[in-house]
């Protein structure tokens, strides 16, 4: 019973919260819907039993992305009434994508309960081999059988990280950062120096 | 508790809805019972390192001053500026205090004695400190006022900055106790070395729980860390717009999150509910006690440096954050799974 009404809670508010991320005027509540959106996500994968991958799309999602999402958001200024100028000539556009991805739902989803390609059970919750916890799982499956595309994937990651920074970073020369090391190594005695200049004369540092 | 209420006549559903309730209820009481008078213990502990007496006039040695200042709080007028988010402005220390009291639902109080003992405590309660950051950003957008809005800005990027090296130093616990659940990770430090319960008696452990104890400072923001509260920068941060109980949320949701962190100290590296040794004798003392200790504890050490160490300035944070952490917090992960694999920890 009361995870039937935590399963509809969750699912209706990941409807709601997600059309209002659409509707919504201000990109910043946008944003925040999003994140409400994620959160009830989050949810139905506890109820599912894949506590990790609910824990980690809480972490990664929510934590991080969407702070950034939220960070940029922010500190813009637009004229949403400008930006919505386009919406009829970007409309049909906006409709195929949608075509496209209900149709992949609808495939992927008849895939899944054919069951041709041993994806998981069509009924209910996949259970975790052996009785292992999820996290045992996905990690065992991970580092094991799909080793060589984790580690691609992280590769591409690495590439793409190090890409943005390298395109984006630029070596300034009129800034004085902070050195620890030099500043941790200067003695006191070539800080300071004793002078006892003569009456009427300047120093020279 | 469930059993009790079966045996009063309810399903097993609205048993388990019920003591679910109570407990809860107890636990928010306890954290913000406890927040109350730590709030009392800091001002006496920065005071007598200031040489000063501290609060001591309302009831026996000042103790009742917090709950003084709460009904003052609850009395007063809240003030909603009008060029304010109004929503966003009211929702913005809810979501503060909630969160603060959300992530003790998996600190084992006692061996088993949690809310929710789930198998992804760890990863529960990162995720759940990740979202203390947006009542910060939204208090500071939605205040629409310059000194909260810069406030939020230098949360969001601290948040950021130190969850990463949280995240790498909570993977070598999790490396070493095999488990994300906190009650695990606490029954796996059982006399880890010798007699001593606690990971941080590991030599290869202990360096990374003082970086642990370090993003935990910068993580809730208390000083040296106080950036988002510079008053000789920013007024009050991101609170210099709020009033009476709104101002008195984020207080209270500061003050849970640092013994929450304090919590998790003593939970991952100094055996949380364990005695410190692994003597029998200390087993007749209630774990729970042992908890508080290290916990009150830890607190201590939190109201020390605040009372002693000046505040950063922003880019020695971010240096500090990703410079220095991550790459040793990396280098740690790197060096524990390997010297696991080589005694064959995990075989």
């Amino acid at each position: 019973m009361i995870q039937v009404f935590a399963f509809y809670l969750f699912a209706s508010l990941v409807i709601a919260s997600g059309a209002i991320t659409i509707l919504a005027r201000n990109p910043v509540h946008s944003v925040l819907w999003l994140i409400l959106a994620f959160f009830n996500a989050a949810g139905l994968m506890v109820l599912v039993g894949a506590e990790f991958i609910a824990m980690l799309l809480v972490i990664v999602y929510v934590g991080a992305v969407a702070v950034l999402f939220l960070f940029v958001v922010m500190m813009l200024d637009i004229d949403f009434a400008e930006l919505r100028a386009g919406f009829i000539q970007n409309a049909p556009l906006g409709v195929m994508i949608a075509l496209v991805l209900l149709c992949e739902l609808v495939l992927g989803v008849g895939a899944w309960k054919t069951g041709a390609l041993q994806l998981g059970v069509a009924s209910g919750m996949a259970q975790t081999p052996g009785g292992l916890s999820n996290t045992a799982a996905i990690g065992a499956l991970l580092y094991t059988r799909y080793l060589f595309l984790f580690e691609a994937a992280g590769i591409i990651l690495l590439v793409a990280m190090i890409g943005a920074i390298v395109l984006t970073h630029r070596q300034r020369s009129d800034n004085r950062g902070q050195n620890v090391g030099r500043q941790v190594a200067r003695r006191p005695d070539e800080a300071t120096v004793n002078v006892k200049p003569a009456v009427g004369q300047g120093v020279t540092l | 508790m469930i059993p009790f209420f079966e045996a009063s006549g309810f399903s097993y559903e609205a048993a388990w809805g019920l003591s679910t309730v109570i407990e809860i209820l107890v636990i928010s009481l306890l954290v913000m019972f406890a927040v109350a008078m730590v709030i009392y213990a800091d001002r006496k502990i920065w005071a007598a390192m200031a040489l000063r007496k501290g609060p001591n006039v309302v009831g026996p040695l000042g103790l009742l001053q917090s709950f003084a200042d709460g009904i003052k709080v609850f009395l007063q007028e809240t003030i909603i500026p009008s060029a304010a988010n109004k929503g966003l402005f009211l929702i913005a220390p809810i979501i503060t205090f909630t969160v603060a009291l959300m992530a003790w639902a998996v600190i084992p109080f006692n061996s088993g004695a949690t809310l929710a003992n789930i198998n992804v405590g760890v990863l529960y309660v990162l995720a759940i400190s990740s979202l203390g950051v947006y009542g910060v950003v939204i208090a500071g957008w939605s205040s629409n006022s310059k000194y909260p809005f810069f406030s939020a800005m230098r949360a969001a990027a601290q948040m950021i900055s130190y969850e990463v090296s949280i995240g790498f130093i909570l993977v070598c616990v999790v490396l070493w106790a095999g488990s994300f659940n906190l009650n695990d990770i606490v029954k796996a430090q059982q006399g880890h070395v010798w007699i001593i319960n606690g990971f941080v008696a590991n030599p290869l452990l202990f360096p990374v729980w003082v970086m642990f104890l370090i993003s935990s400072l910068a993580e809730t923001a208390r000083a040296p860390f106080d950036l988002t509260e510079a008053e000789s920068e920013l007024v009050a941060g991101y609170q210099t717009e709020y009033s009476s109980m709104a101002f008195a949320l984020y207080w209270l949701g500061e003050y849970a999150n640092v013994l929450l962190m304090c919590a998790l100290n003593a939970t991952l590296f100094w055996g949380g509910w364990l005695p410190p040794l692994d003597i029998p004798v200390l087993y007749y003392v209630p774990g729970t006690v042992w908890l508080l200790i290290k916990i009150l504890g830890f607190f201590f050490i939190f109201s020390w440096v605040k009372a002693t160490v000046p505040r950063y300035r922003y880019d020695q944070l971010m240096r500090l954050g990703w410079k220095i952490f991550l790459p040793l917090s990396l280098f740690f992960v790197f060096a524990i799974s390997g010297y696991l694999m080589a005694t064959g920890h995990f075989a």
